[in-house]
């Protein structure tokens, strides 16, 4: 803009101090995430909703899910969160230009935090690789939302794959709550219905958390960080943990519950 | 702070003398990519205007169709297509944006005296983004057949296995979709803003009561516009792979979608209503030139009012299925509700009392608000009381209650906000005269066409009906009149607008004599609002701090308003 410079390059025109900018931005990116977790509560309601309505449902569905599966990208999401934290230590610590080595800080700097956000976009591109197994298994046997219930691809012919009577016939077998053996809780339909768009939505969002990781990542190669500036990589954490911790409800709600 | 220390030798050489923020870039692009949140103000100030006069054509028609008994201009089904295509883009497109987007980007950062949002990308980005929306809500216009109503309800809106809405309702829901995300990303904008961009000196009890409103209203957008986000999605995966969420038929649940629906447009009714009372605060003040009457009270309200609005949402539900302890509960929670809008109704009334008023048309607006409110809320009781409700649920009396507060409320705060920032956004003056004219008319219109409605609807005429029983005739056609009076007034308005844009005076920095911040600036303002950051040292209502050339300085001896006082 028109201002003389007033600032550190980083600086933008309209903010007075570095601080204020950080402060803004901080505060900015915290009222965000107030608006993502009341964005997924809509379906955490409508969860407990039919969960309470159709508990035989609910506890049969659990079973037809891979918790093994589960697990592997809960334990993958959590160490992604990690490495999330450590990039963003490794950012705030920064070059430590004239500092002796032997007082140096251990895993901080521009090289570091790279690191740390690349191995955190491995995690990521880890985790949607299992969830795309887990869909396409359940595409392939027809465990699909509502109408689509019973319908392998998407094509229904009114007979269920033999492999979904067989994954159904031991999930009612393990499952707690059921009707008697060998009886299908309708409502399966809505539980899968909840499952895909839990999972769809959540998945949308750790692929948006890999774009923005891959933004700051680059950023961070071109140098644009350092122990005053870094507010990009601490904010792209914060919702990268969001993102983690709406699967740390989402997984023993959908997977482990009976 | 004075008016001559704001416009002193400027910091910087490259702003010469009279550069503002109109004249700093020219061209169409420089618009298109701007990142001033006082140019984007100007850019939602045209959409929302826009889509006002698209709404209003709906309007007429609806009102035109409903002056005779039968076919009067269309068949059943456009008709339905009509007042479902007024409401949608009056609520999404208009109103929502209305004070906030358009008002509220110009004003705020400069009543902070910050020189731009905390966010001005993301700003930009918002307008892009209710633009999309808009585009899609257009789209659902030409495939046509939206006939669901706004509240867009399941099972119809599903509309695959009955004889309801087709497609078209998977754009509106689009177009819904992402016009919300404007709005949040509008409000996490303003909320950022006003913790982190305040200018030295401004304490939050400094903070105007129009930035209080703001505040409380960003609020509502970020916590509740994100739920129907959710239901919109959960509504067009429905819609689409019939996923059993609200499908009755698949064992979902249509209900849901009604509590889920009123969780977010029961608090969008505040999100309405919050930034027009916002304005009022301010012209009140203004034109009574005094200290606003208890002003923490004003500002706790407005942060009351955004709570409450979240625990209200079932007294839309009242006849839809619902467990009798818990309408018993919404019915004492809508109560409430009455505290905080009374407390504000009277605070003004207090600042009116011994303050030296001035009718111009702003002020005109303001009183405009308060009557009109006033009765759009004491109606809102009659039907939050159970049993009046069950009698007049779905009638025309909660059609004229809700335009009672939303164009009584929302569109005349809108408009005196218009009027009273007009000078400081493009510099110019207006024709008093027709402005009163076109007061004159709105009002007169406005209760004409309303009124009429409370009594069809207290005798039972059923809401959004195409047709109706020979009793009602004269009641529909007075209301249509009262529409026709009412269209008159805004084309006035319209053209006293265009006639200022032309040939208006120009404006002075203070032309109202107010001490708000905003008016410490040059009218139109500086590209950074301020030449230098002000250093806030008096409320913005305390006129008995101001010098005398703050509040006179600038002012035309000749403006009609202002005769009364001298």
């Amino acid at each position: 803009m028109a201002h003389a410079h007033h600032g550190p390059d980083y600086l933008a025109h309209h903010f007075d101090t570095p601080k204020q900018q950080y402060e803004a931005a901080k505060i900015g990116m915290w009222i965000f995430l107030a608006q993502e977790v009341l964005f997924f509560s809509g379906l955490f309601v409508a969860y407990f909703i039919f969960r309470k309505w159709y508990p035989e449902a609910w506890s049969v569905g659990s079973h037809l899910l891979n918790w093994k599966m589960g697990t592997l990208n809960t334990a993958v999401l959590l160490l992604s969160s990690f490495t999330a934290a450590m990039a963003v230590r490794a950012a705030q610590i920064g070059d430590q230009k004239g500092v002796p080595d032997k007082d140096k800080r251990k895993f901080g700097g521009q090289a570091w935090t790279g690191h740390f956000l690349l191995l955190t976009f491995v995690f990521a591109g880890a985790f949607m690789v299992v969830k795309y197994f887990e869909y396409t298994h359940k595409f392939h046997v027809g465990t699909l939302p509502g109408q689509y219930f019973g319908c392998a691809n998407f094509e229904c012919t009114g007979t269920m794959s033999e492999e979904l009577v067989e994954e159904l016939r031991a999930a009612i077998a393990s499952a707690h709550h059921n009707a008697g053996p060998d009886l299908v809780p309708y409502h399966l339909r809505s539980f899968f219905g909840l499952y895909f768009v839990m999972t769809g939505l959540h998945g949308i969002h750790v692929l948006i958390g890999m774009g923005l990781i891959a933004w700051i990542w680059n950023k961070n190669r071109k140098g644009e960080f350092s122990a005053e500036y870094n507010t990009p990589v601490d904010n792209v954490a914060l919702y990268w943990h969001l993102v983690d911790l709406v699967w740390i409800y989402l997984f023993p709600l959908l997977y482990l519950i009976d | 702070m004075t008016v001559e220390a704001a416009t002193a030798v400027p910091s910087d050489a490259s702003h010469e003398a009279g550069d503002n923020y109109l004249t700093h870039e020219r061209g169409l692009k420089s618009w298109l990519i701007t990142l001033d949140h006082k140019r984007i103000g100007i850019l939602y100030l045209a959409s929302v205007l826009l889509a006002f006069l698209l709404g209003g054509v709906f309007a007429i028609l609806v009102r035109t169709e409903l002056m005779f008994k039968g076919q009067t201009l269309m068949e059943a089904d456009t008709y339905n297509q009509m007042f479902t295509l007024h409401g949608a883009i009056m609520v999404f497109l208009f109103i929502i944006p209305s004070i906030p987007a358009a008002l509220g980007n110009f004003i705020l950062p400069i009543q902070l005296g910050a020189k731009d949002v905390a966010f001005p990308r993301l700003n930009l980005a918002s307008f892009y983004i209710y633009m999309l929306g808009t585009v899609c809500l257009v789209v659902a216009i030409v495939v046509g057949e939206v006939n669901t109503g706004w509240t867009l309800y399941a099972p119809y809106s599903i509309g695959r296995n009955v004889t309801g809405a087709g497609s078209s309702v998977l754009w509106v829901t689009l177009g819904v979709f992402i016009a919300g995300f404007s709005s949040i990303l509008t409000g996490v904008n303003f909320m950022a803003t006003v913790h982190k961009m305040r200018a030295p000196g401004m304490h939050w009890k400094r903070l105007p009561l129009f930035i209080w409103g703001l505040y409380a209203t960003a609020v509502i957008q970020v916590l509740a516009t994100p739920v129907l986000a959710i239901t919109l999605v959960l509504l067009f995966m429905e819609h689409t792979l019939s996923i059993g969420i609200f499908d009755p038929q698949l064992g979902g649940d249509p209900v849901l979608f009604q509590h889920f629906f009123w969780f977010y447009s029961h608090p969008a009714v505040y999100i309405m209503i919050l930034p027009g009372m916002a304005v009022v605060n301010e012209l009140i003040a203004t034109f009574s030139h005094r200290k606003i009457f208890g002003y923490m009270f004003i500002a706790m309200s407005s942060i009351t009012l955004a709570l409450l609005s979240f625990l209200v949402w079932g007294h839309h539900m009242f006849a839809s299925g619902m467990s009798e302890y818990a309408t018993m509960v919404f019915s004492a929670l809508t109560f409430l509700v009455a505290i905080p809008s009374g407390v504000k109704v009277f605070n003004w009334l207090a600042t009116l009392y011994q303050g030296s008023i001035s009718f111009a048309s702003p002020m005109l607006y303001a009183l405009g608000f308060i009557a009109l409110f006033t009765i759009g809320g004491l109606t809102g009781l009659f039907l939050g009381t159970i049993s009046t409700d069950i009698h007049l649920h779905d009638t025309y009396f909660v059609v004229a209650h809700f335009h009672y507060v939303m164009v009584g409320g929302t569109v005349f705060g809108f408009l005196g906000g218009l009027h009273y920032w007009w000078p400081k956004m493009v510099g110019k003056m207006y024709d008093e005269k027709l402005a009163k004219i076109s007061w004159f008319l709105v009002f007169l219109g406005f209760n004409v066409t309303f009124f009429s409605q409370f009594i069809m609807g207290s005798q039972g005429m059923p809401r959004r009906y195409y047709d109706y029983l020979d009793q009602f005739q004269p009641l529909h056609m007075t209301s249509s009149g009262g529409a026709y009076i009412l269209a008159v007034g805004f084309l006035i308005m319209a053209y006293m607008f265009y006639k200022s844009l032309r040939s208006g005076e120009k404006a002075p920095p203070n032309p109202w004599a107010s001490a708000g911040y905003e008016w410490m600036t040059t009218s139109p303002p500086h590209p950074h609002n301020f030449e230098e950051t002000p250093v806030i040292t008096r409320g913005p209502y305390d006129y008995h701090l101001c010098t005398e050339e703050e509040l006179w300085d600038g002012f035309p001896e000749d403006f009609p308003g202002e005769k009364a006082k001298a």
